[in-house]
């Protein structure tokens, strides 16, 4: 970087890199953890002491992803499997009956976690702009007013929004879901998104309004794309709690709208302790948080260290 | 191009005094400086003539029509900031065509392509266009900002001391250019600046503000030979007028407690003994240094004459300017 005044000697360099490693390794166990349970057997899944080496197999993926009844010897003898996954139930004596819950269960997720994502963005980043550039009468009592909402566990008011779901109908929908992951997280992003627009000088809208331009069209084209970094850091922190929540989930849906956390568990229920499929759940779960983690990552990096890095 | 003008125009930020009754026409076609030290006022008279602030009281004109109610996009002036503010997320070129792309101008990209490159020739970034806007150095940096004014046609452009962050040359280059581009393109312009050579060397008008009220408003050579008050005269002047007590000479006429000098209208040989303490050899002129009776003052000698310090030298006011208490001129 070009603001550093003295090189930093190899053997510091050295030092540093170890123990960047050593940290990613020790937080990498329980994913690598995870990750290898899911393939492996139930039963090489609780043996003890812990198989690090085994014999892979995919059985933990095929009873996430189905629904398997026991059959007759009569039954299995008149039907030979067909595809490799009739062949891997069949060993426990089992055929596969249908397609299991996981698959909408993870779209659930998938809708509610980007949509509440998206939402909280959007009303974040206006309600930041406004926070930062206009004059609002106890603009800082609201904003702690905001960030209040976060000073106690979301849970604690579950019964409140338990009976006005209830009485709003919003029970069991994605919409709900949505609006309840948006309200925890707007504060959040209110309070994020403002301190990043707080650092993006008026000049620069001055300047466009100056150009030809109206003040939201300055806001879209000019203040918009400074506050990327800050956007794609926001919007990470907002899908990684609305991803990963679990007890509204618990407390709120049960069907069409209920999402993989609580649906992951379920599965240790039918047909013994069936870890490798949790195992497997959860490594699938993991992939969309990873991908726009990864896809983000550069603005991250930027945003996390923000303050320090612009001009 | 339009004529500009403020009526009565007045406005504080809280307690601070922006400007206060400011009447000003800046005539179609002319360059007006606004000169003063910081917190004059100067930068708030282009922001409440650009609309970026709203006037507290008085009126803006703009070709005539009055303009309090319209938004700065609608007001149709161009501005140069003090502080640059580029587009960061932007190329040179994108940062030129910014203008030119908005709603109100919709140009068509060939003439966006036209315009932006003969801007960029005219200022020498030519070779930069592609570059992002944070990966210049100050001077070009400035220079974009005055291309981005320059690529469109406004009734007034507004220049916020567009020259301050440059080198000398490039700063003797530009006020070429842009009096050139004034003349050709007969383009009002309201410049600020506290640099008196660029004030002088361009303007038609210029505009003394003072605590944020206008102390006078006249051509260049009229501020400089006749200031109405002690606070214009010190503005232009370098090396500065010198003021003195008005009965170190005598013969003043009545009230008058402060005279001033500019170096040049000092006459040597004649009048009261003055002690040489400095001299400077300019190469044209031999700038002096004096004592007189405790007080400083400057004056110019030819280049021929060879003070000494200590030396003794004579000296006598040549039609000098009188001041009254209060710091106004008595003629």
């Amino acid at each position: 970087m070009s603001f550093s005044v003295t090189e930093p000697s190899k053997r510091s360099k050295w030092f540093a890199g170890t123990m960047v490693i050593l940290y990613a390794l020790i937080t990498m166990v329980p994913l690598v953890w995870i990750m290898l349970t899911g393939f492996k057997s139930p039963s090489d899944a609780i043996s003890y002491p812990p198989k690090v080496l085994f014999e892979p197999t995919l059985e933990g993926y095929v009873n996430l992803f189905t629904t398997r009844t026991r059959q007759t010897d009569d039954f299995l003898a008149a039907n030979p499997p067909q595809t490799w996954y009739d062949e891997i139930v069949r060993e426990y004596d089992m055929v596969i009956a249908g397609p299991s819950k996981f698959g909408e269960r993870f779209l659930n997720s998938v809708i509610i976690g980007f949509g509440s994502t998206f939402l909280s963005i959007v009303l974040g980043t206006l309600a930041a702009y406004a926070f930062s550039r206009f004059k609002i009468p106890l603009a800082d009592d609201l904003l702690f007013f905001i960030l209040s909402t976060r000073m106690m566990p979301p849970i604690a008011v579950a019964i409140p929004i338990f009976l006005m779901y209830r009485q709003l109908g919003l029970s069991d929908t994605h919409l709900g879901m949505i609006l309840l992951y948006t309200a925890v997280n707007i504060s959040l992003a209110v309070w994020l998104l403002k301190g990043f627009i707080d650092e993006i000088p008026r000049e620069y809208e001055e300047a466009a309004l100056i150009d030809g331009y109206t003040r939201f069209q300055a806001f879209y084209k000019v203040v918009l794309p400074q506050a990327a970094t800050g956007i794609a850091s926001t919007a990470i922190f907002c899908l990684i709690f609305a991803w990963n929540e679990y007890a509204f989930a618990v407390l709120l849906t049960s069907g069409t709208a209920q999402t993989a956390p609580p649906f992951i568990p379920t599965i240790i229920g039918v047909g013994g302790l069936d870890w490798p499929a949790v195992a497997a759940g959860a490594t699938i779960f993991l992939l969309p948080v990873m991908i726009f983690t990864i896809l983000l990552r550069k603005h991250l990096l930027r945003g996390i260290t923000f303050g320090a890095v612009r001009k | 191009m339009a004529e500009v003008i403020l009526k009565n125009l007045s406005k504080s930020y809280g307690d601070q005094v922006g400007i206060a009754d400011v009447s000003l026409t800046i005539p179609d076609g002319s360059f007006v400086v606004l000169l003063g030290p910081t917190g004059a006022g100067k930068t708030t008279t282009l922001r409440l003539i650009s609309g970026l602030d709203k006037a507290d009281q008085g009126e803006v004109w703009i070709g005539g029509r009055q303009v309090d109610n319209e938004m700065p996009a609608q007001r149709d002036v161009a501005m140069v900031f003090q502080q640059y503010s580029l587009y960061p997320h932007l190329t040179v070129r994108e940062n030129l065509a910014f203008p030119l792309k908005s709603p109100v101008l919709k140009t068509s990209p060939d003439e966006i392509e036209r315009k932006v490159n003969d801007v960029a020739s005219v200022l020498q970034i030519s070779h930069k266009l592609d570059n992002k806007a944070t990966a210049l150095s100050g001077g070009e940096m400035q220079r974009v900002s005055i291309g981005r004014a320059l690529v469109r046609d406004p009734a007034i452009f507004l220049m916020d001391e567009p020259l301050s962050s440059l080198d000398a040359k490039l700063r003797t280059d530009l006020r070429v250019e842009l009096k050139r581009i004034h003349a050709s393109l007969g383009a009002t312009l309201l410049y600020v600046t506290h640099d008196q050579i660029e004030a002088m060397t361009m303007a038609t008008h210029i505009g003394v503000l003072d605590h944020g009220r206008l102390a006078q408003f006249g051509s260049p050579r009229d501020i400089y030979e006749n200031p109405n008050s002690l606070y214009v005269a010190g503005r232009l002047g370098q090396p500065r007028i010198n003021i003195l007590p008005a009965d170190l000479f005598g013969g003043m006429p009545q009230g008058t407690t402060q005279i001033g000098m500019r170096p040049e209208h000092i006459t040597q040989g004649e009048g009261v003994e003055a002690q040489v303490q400095r001299v400077e050899h300019l190469g044209d002129q031999n700038r002096l240094h004096l004592n007189l009776q405790g007080h400083d003052v400057i004056t110019i000698a030819d280049p021929a004459t060879d003070y000494e310090p200590g030396a003794v030298l004579k000296i006598a006011p040549n039609n000098p300017l009188c001041f009254d208490a209060t710091g106004a001129r008595i003629r």
